[in-house]
């Protein structure tokens, strides 16, 4: 039970310190989580931090879940995500109530129109950052652009994008390998 | 169906088909608010901006935004917090599920063939999404171009072209190149956290009556 307790209050703690989401939290789990607890060697967290980031969800949910598991099974691995989320929880629940309550002034439609401008420019900036590192060929190059321009086009669930895509990926995979062969 | 467990329903695709972290999930949150009408593209923007500058994994920042939003249209306050709780548990709940079973076959599922290959597939891809959300809020934010389409992410019912306004959304588009500058400046300005970006454009907005009143 206090492993637990302890496991939900360390990962709380960091979901309240980290700005950012996933990879700024890397730093903060190694010193939290590796050289103060011992919870998990160096190399698993690297190992952790890499699943966690191309598998579905949020990189610092999958993360936490890693490391509670290994401490205490299931149930530590849902306990340490809850603790991570818990944080937002009450700040995002604080904060939206008083929004909805200020939104209709003036300035604060103002500085939300001026936010929204900001927001853009933070959403192109994490695309070129992503598209360095997932566009590696002319192959990945088509999907990119095959997923943008449909994805603009056509009023359809990204799910589908997404699954069309993974097959696409070990359609021409096999086929590479074939080739090769 | 009840909203509330629609709202775990939509959550729970969400976490389990965006991958690659929380901006990975803002197509979804589009679509959801395309299907839904729950919230329009201002607000989540709005979302987006706030869950930024907060602590915490900006996913489930907005997970907990949505869910409180979609929640307090049903009734209050409580109704709201309840919402938020709602959609941010069924955001992670696909990754507890996922990562469980991997932890339990961790070697094996970090050498598979199958699993590289999707994954070789599946990363363009999710950027590709990204950049499509991205082509929406530009032209949402930075022109005055209507897109026709009920849900209004998509211009498969084409767009209509302003009346009496310019096509470009001017004080924007400075502050827009303003910023593009500066976030690919020297180190020092560029590593700035994000919250200083989005404090200083929230100021520039108020002194230029951005919203336009």
């Amino acid at each position: 039970m206090k492993e637990l307790w302890d496991l939900f209050w360390t990962f709380a703690k960091m979901g309240a310190v980290t700005f950012g989401g996933g990879m700024a939290m890397l730093p903060i789990l190694q010193r939290e989580v590796v050289d103060k607890r011992h919870w998990t060697t160096e190399e698993e967290m690297v190992d952790y931090y890499a699943i966690g980031q191309c598998t579905p969800g949020i990189i610092a949910v999958n993360t936490a879940t890693f490391v509670g598991q290994k401490r205490r099974g299931v149930a530590g691995g849902i306990v340490a995500t809850l603790g991570l989320v818990f944080p937002s929880l009450v700040i995002i629940t604080i904060l939206a109530g008083l929004i909805t309550n200020f939104s209709h002034l003036a300035w604060v439609q103002d500085a939300f129109a001026g936010i929204q401008v900001c927001v853009c420019i933070l959403i192109f900036n994490a695309v070129l950052k992503l598209f360095k590192s997932s566009v590696v060929d002319k192959r990945t190059a088509a999907i990119f652009v095959a997923v943008l321009v449909g994805s603009v086009m056509l009023s359809l669930s990204p799910v589908w994008f997404v699954l069309i895509s993974a097959a696409a990926g070990i359609a021409l995979k096999t086929l590479e390998g074939r080739a090769a062969r | 169906m009840s909203v509330f467990l629609q709202l775990f329903w939509e959550f729970f695709k969400t976490g389990l088909f965006a991958i690659g972290g929380g901006m990975a999930t803002l197509p979804f949150l589009q679509d959801i608010g395309e299907t839904t009408g729950w919230y329009t593209y201002g607000e989540l923007m709005n979302m987006l901006a706030v869950s930024e500058s907060t602590p915490g994994p900006i996913g489930i920042n907005m997970a907990t935004y949505v869910g409180f939003t979609v929640g307090s249209a049903q009734g209050g306050p409580l109704l709201g917090v309840l919402g938020g709780v709602i959609a941010t548990l069924g955001e992670v709940a696909p990754s507890i599920i996922v990562i469980l079973i991997i932890a339990a076959m961790l070697k094996k599922f970090r050498d598979s063939r199958y699993v590289q290959m999707a994954f070789y597939g599946l990363r363009p891809a999710s950027t590709g999404l990204i950049a499509a959300a991205c082509v929406t809020v530009v032209l949402e934010v930075l022109t005055n171009v209507a897109l026709l389409d009920p849900a209004g992410g998509s211009i498969v019912n084409g767009f209509q072209l302003p009346e009496g306004q310019g096509l470009f959304v001017w004080k924007g588009l400075a502050l827009a190149a303003v910023l593009l500058v500066l976030t690919h400046g020297p180190k020092r300005v560029k590593d700035l956290h994000p919250i200083v970006f989005i404090a200083l454009s929230a100021v520039v907005g108020v002194v230029f009556h951005f919203a336009g009143a």
